[in-house]
């Protein structure tokens, strides 16, 4: 069995929790061992909020390695590029080309990284660099929430899980009255990664 | 079955198939959780006390009515609770009272980082430490007999990484009831705690600790994993995992009841391996006892004292300690220009905006961003407490000057006019805080003759740890309705003359009645009245800036609201975020009139 070392990165009410969830979820119906650890400073006060998830045919720690990130998965770019070092040489990174400036970069205090300096962080690390228009797609969708199942979506190009399990387990998580807007946004996620 | 459960849902389920029938609980994180998912069987009884204080003692009379019972806290929370906890530990239980206590090392949302095995040690109870939800699980189950058999409340102890960490378990157990009857006979010198009774139970609880000590020998959650000989490394809780990971080939003695320590389990062990290492987070608990048992270890020479451990935390120490070999760590990736911070913030809407928003500008803290303008002799002085409304400390409003413990803002306002400073003083409070732990205070501050003012701001929950309901709102746990406190009542119960309500969003009458507080000499309480904007059911007419109007002054960015931004100079409001009619604070302040409802935003990008 593969082991795959998971960080997702974002923003208080980005929906990368739910994500890591569901995530979770699929990796145990594929026979994996799963931990998944949260770390939210106050997310819903807009805070940032990071997952690490391990899946492997045994876990101990929830936490990841510095360095031993498989996949990184960002949801906002600066919050991405915050964690970066946890990427390990040639992982993989997606993340959402999606900026939320914090309010000392609004009150021109701070400088937000540009994506040039995005590419530069990350290409220290890896050069598979998928930036993806996530929340561009999920807002043409009709709903920005579904941003976190279009990441999924990308995501699952990397992982060894079947589709019918990614379905089960998106709809353990969500109403079933946005079942089917999601599992589009999933399509066009996995369509994302060429 | 298996399932995917955090440390929390598992120590809930692991409770109700024991045949918890109460559980009690004041919220705190990281514990929160344990009760409301326990609170999904409608079969127990669970409640939010007031306080720790009060969950404590609501528990313990119903472990002497014979029910298993449980209440759970964050490790601050035992401070609260210490009065009534070492009572328990003097009388002993009838029904099985398990005490879940939640350290939170790293300080991850606490005001302070301590270790509560300490407490247990005070108390002479057992503590357990689950190393992951499934032993969390497990252990929850185990507790309540443990309880039982040494007449004792146990002390389950669990960290944010343990009960925030989703893990396997399998759910092999169901519900457990005993036919019982309730009742309570008499007991005198068991239950009433004269010293005559107390000298009587102080020996029991030694030969309690005794027994616990041989218990640990043989219990099966102790367990011994046999390894190489030359490294013995001997841990519990989280700790367990990473040494698992950073020690594989190790001999690891995994202790699950953690206090007292198995005293023949330790000399085997000691006896099996050449060197211990001790990995425990936060301080040197099991090794200053495994040393006072004149066992040789090593342990907080090489990891630390503070924060949590992690792989590369005691790798690191393995390294110091010659026991792993140097390897050539990483390189750092170079960042270009330091990276923004995110520290979190008042939600858009939030009712407490506009309150710090006045009393910022009544003790003449406002400050434009950027501006070269030095602070300003504060005319006042303003204390404050815990909640959401804390990050009112934090520019632009900056506007809180001490946060100590739950409720302790009235007692300092007080301390501090008694101590002579010239400054007049305010104490900020939130309403399930002043529920909480500030009646008393302002109790004396009636008494004392004190001439604080006070401001309740009174959102109608308790947000900061994720929207409990509190003795103001009117419901239970559950949603049912429940009893309701009135604020208002209270406060003119005790006598105080000045007492005004305001509505949060209205800025003229948020000023008007502070100021007019502040200048009288008499104790006086403004109660701030609004919902938290997590609780406001729909967004209405978001505003937006009229840019021709707009002159860039920037006096609209000093309530700090996430949903003002800027566009180089001009700024601008984000309509998706921005609350709309149910707040209108920054319409109420900007001078030149510039802020109007924005034409209904299309749905869009959203944040
Ligand atoms: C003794 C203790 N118990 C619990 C907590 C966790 N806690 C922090 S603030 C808070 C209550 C906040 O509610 P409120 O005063 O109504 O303010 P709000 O967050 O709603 O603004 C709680 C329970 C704590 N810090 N200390
Ligand atoms: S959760 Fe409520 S009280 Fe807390 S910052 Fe947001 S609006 Fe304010």
């Amino acid at each position: 069995m593969k082991k795959f070392d998971l960080l997702l990165t974002g923003v208080g009410g980005q929906g990368n929790i739910l994500a890591s969830d569901i995530i979770g979820d699929v990796a145990l119906t594929a026979g994996y061992d799963v931990k998944k650890t949260d770390t939210l400073g106050m997310a819903q006060r807009g805070g940032s909020v990071i997952s690490h998830l391990r899946i492997a045919a045994q876990v101990f720690s929830p936490l990841i390695k510095e360095g031993e990130v498989d996949i990184l998965i960002g949801f906002e770019k600066l919050e991405t590029v915050r964690w970066a070092n946890y990427l390990k040489p040639g992982g993989i990174a997606i993340i959402n080309n999606y900026a939320i400036p914090p309010l000392s970069v609004n009150q021109g205090l701070e400088h937000y990284p540009t994506d040039a300096e995005v590419k530069n962080i990350i290409g220290q690390r890896t050069d598979k660099l998928y930036l993806v228009d996530g929340s561009q797609k999920a807002a043409e969708l009709g709903n920005a929430r579904t941003l976190n199942i279009f990441m999924l979506g990308c995501l699952s190009k990397f992982l060894p899980f079947e589709i019918k399990d990614w379905e089960v387990g998106i709809a353990l998580h969500l109403p079933e009255r946005l079942l089917k807007l999601n599992m589009t946004a999933f399509e066009l996620g996995r369509k994302e990664i060429r | 079955m298996k399932k995917l459960l955090s440390g929390n849902e598992a120590l809930a389920l692991g409770a109700y198939h024991a045949g918890v029938r109460v559980a009690t609980a004041y919220p705190g994180t990281p514990s929160t959780e344990i009760l409301e998912s326990i609170s999904q069987f409608k079969d127990i009884y669970t409640e939010w006390s007031t306080n720790e204080k009060v969950a404590m003692e609501v528990a313990l009379g119903s472990s002497y009515a014979g029910a298993r019972t449980m209440v759970s806290l964050k490790q601050v929370g035992l401070n609260v609770a210490a009065d009534p906890f070492l009572a328990a530990a003097t009388t002993g239980v009838k029904g099985g009272l398990v005490v879940i206590n939640a350290d939170d090392p790293g300080i991850h949302s606490s005001q302070g980082e301590q270790d509560n095995r300490r407490y247990a040690e005070l108390a002479k109870i057992p503590i357990l430490e689950p190393t992951d939800s499934q032993s969390a699980y497990d252990l929850m189950q185990v507790a309540f007999d443990i309880s039982e058999q040494f007449d004792t409340p146990v002390m389950l102890r669990t960290t944010t990484r343990i009960s925030h960490s989703k893990s396997v378990v399998d759910i092999t157990g169901q519900r457990q009831l005993r036919e019982q009857k309730m009742e309570f006979p008499r007991q005198m010198q068991k239950y009433v705690m004269l010293p005559v009774n107390a000298r009587v139970r102080h020996p029991l609880m030694e030969e309690r600790l005794v027994k616990l000590a041989a218990f640990g020998d043989t219990f099966a959650f102790n367990q011994l994993e046999k390894g190489e000989k030359k490294l013995g490394i001997i841990t519990s809780g989280i700790a367990y995992q990473y040494a698992k990971n950073v020690f594989p080939n190790a001999t690891i003695l995994k202790l699950c009841l953690t206090y007292p320590l198995p005293p023949e389990l330790l000399k085997k062990f000691a006896a099996m391996v050449d060197k211990i290492l001790v990995v425990e987070e936060l301080d040197p608990f099991l090794e200053d006892h495994i040393k006072a048992m004149g066992i040789n270890v090593i342990g907080k020479e090489f990891l630390p004292r503070l924060g949590e451990l992690n792989n590369d935390v005691v790798t690191g120490a393995a390294v110091k300690a010659d026991l792993l070999p140097a390897s050539q760590p990483l390189e750092k990736i170079s960042i270009p220009a330091k990276l923004p911070m995110r520290p979190p913030l008042l939600c858009p809407g939030c009712p407490h905006s506009g309150a710090f928003y006045v009393l910022s500008s009544l003790a003449q803290r406002l400050k434009l961003p950027g501006s070269k303008q030095t602070d300003k002799t504060s005319t006042l002085v303003i204390t404050g407490d815990i909640g959401c409304y804390t990050l009112g400390a934090y520019p632009p409003l900056n506007a809180m000057d001490t946060t100590a413990c739950m409720g302790a803002s009235i007692g300092q306002a007080i301390g501090m006019e008694k101590a002579g400073i010239s400054n007049k003083v305010v104490a900020v409070i939130g309403d399930s805080t002043f529920l909480h732990s500030g009646i008393t205070p302002l109790i004396d501050a009636v008494y004392n003759q004190s001439k604080i003012t006070v401001m309740i701001l009174d959102n109608s929950t308790t947000a900061m740890t994720g929207h409990q309901e509190h003795p103001g709102t009117g419901f239970t746990i559950q949603g049912d309705p429940a009893g309701k406190v009135n604020i208002e009542n209270i406060v003119k119960g005790l006598g105080i003359a000045d007492v005004k309500t305001v509505n949060a969003f209205n800025l003229k009458e948020v000023r008007a009645a502070l100021k007019d507080s502040l200048e009288r000499d008499e104790l006086s309480v403004v109660i701030v009245r609004g919902n938290c904007a997590v609780k406001v059911p729909k967004k209405v007419n978001p505003r937006a800036v009229d840019k021709e109007l707009c002159n860039q002054c920037g006096i609209c960015l000093l309530i700090g609201c996430p949903a003002i931004q800027t566009e180089g100079p001009q700024p601008v409001i984000d309509g998706t975020m921005c609350m709309g009619d149910a707040c209108t604070i920054c319409e109420q302040i900007c001078p030149r009139k510039a802020i109007k409802p924005a034409s209904p935003v299309k749905v869009g990008v959203n944040k």
